[in-house]
């Protein structure tokens, strides 16, 4: 094991997840589901996040054939809709994602379609950038367990 | 025979039936449970819980003798049966209402609490559900189980059973006490007439 690319890769780890933190990617329940992941369920996280990203691309499937035509909006649907997204995103700590949602069930209440329509494409984009993050973070752990080393416990407090 | 032999070689852990409608959630929850050390079934509705119990409508009786539920966990927004209407059944069942019942709630509303803690649940968790929550909760329900073995009126039908019965169809096997504890040291701490009395009370 090379020890010196393995702290390279730490390093780099740590400081990517930290940033992820900083810029409101993430929040503490993303670290409270890593304080369940160990040698055992190595991929807990990673599984636990893909079915997020699933259940995103299909709600926001949903809500946004609910929100097509203007004269026949299902506003309960949509809330409906909202609420999930808000509650699994929460659950693994989507931070940027859940406050969209925040927003978004405002818009529904007030049965505001154009309001909407820019939440569910604000929550696409940001469901999709942290998709994008994730899988940068994880390739690093591949990548440190690969080459032999431990992937460090960050605490973000 | 036989209750001593079971208690002791049936599984110490609890067994948690968990039940929400997200996927997510129940794959965060049943982590949560299974690394405190619990065995779990985790169902997608109040509806399929019921049915687990064997509680949809086939008149409280579980007929599944090796059915042993040491606490129930639940999501209170669910489409279908709320997690509130779940929780009346379970408390509404002969068989099952001794049950401790969690009910998780992304919702902070405070008279939705109190609705839930006098319908009698045993506890009420924000979500999201975290580590330091789970194990709370299960040192409440090892804690309680431990407080009802010297509680004459918290007996479960299976104490009963020990005692004086053979068989009998109401008697379910889930116990609110973990398993680990031995039920038939229960037996001499009670008279002869509160045992009649508890086995009325279970037979109604």
């Amino acid at each position: 094991m090379n020890t010196t690319v393995v702290a390279q890769l730490q390093r780099q780890f740590q400081d990517y997840i930290v940033s992820l933190y900083q810029q409101g990617f993430l929040d503490n329940q993303f670290s409270e589901l890593r304080k369940l992941q160990d040698e055992g369920t190595p991929d807990f996280v990673s599984e636990v996040v893909s079915l997020f990203f699933d259940d995103c691309s299909k709600l926001i499937d949903t809500m946004s054939r609910s929100l097509e035509r203007p004269d026949n909006v299902d506003f309960k649907q949509v809330d409906s809709g909202v609420h999930q997204l808000k509650g699994s995103s929460s659950s693994v700590g989507a931070r940027r994602v859940k406050n969209v949602c925040i927003s978004f069930k405002e818009c529904c209440h007030v049965q505001n379609r154009e309001g909407c329509l820019r939440c569910l494409q604000q929550v696409d984009y940001e469901y999709k950038m942290l998709k994008t993050k994730l899988q940068d973070l994880f390739n690093l752990e591949q990548q440190i367990l690969q080459a032999g080393g431990t992937i460090p416990q960050v605490d973000i407090n | 025979m036989a209750l001593r032999e079971i208690a002791s070689s049936s599984s110490p852990e609890l067994h948690v039936l968990a039940v929400d409608d997200s996927f997510v959630d129940r794959k965060v929850i049943e982590r949560l449970l299974k690394i405190s050390a619990c065995k779990v079934t985790t169902v997608e509705s109040g509806t399929r819980a019921l049915q687990y119990l064997g509680l949809d409508g086939d008149n409280g009786s579980s007929g599944l003798k090796d059915l042993k539920v040491n606490l129930i966990v639940t999501d209170y927004s669910m489409p279908g049966l709320t997690g509130y209407e779940l929780l009346k059944k379970i408390k509404e069942s002969s068989a099952f209402r001794e049950i401790p019942v969690v009910i998780m709630s992304s919702e902070n509303i405070q008279p939705r609490i109190e609705q839930c803690m006098i319908e009698g649940a045993e506890d009420f968790l924000l979500k999201p559900v975290k580590l330091a929550d789970v194990k709370r909760l299960k040192e409440l329900i090892m804690r309680g189980s431990e407080a009802d073995e010297g509680k004459t009126k918290k007996l479960s039908p299976k104490r009963i059973l020990q005692n004086d019965i053979d068989s009998s169809p109401s008697s379910s096997s889930t116990s609110s006490s973990s398993s680990s504890h031995d039920v038939s040291s229960l037996d001499d701490d009670i008279p002869s007439s509160k045992r009649i009395k508890l086995e009325s009370r279970v037979n109604d």
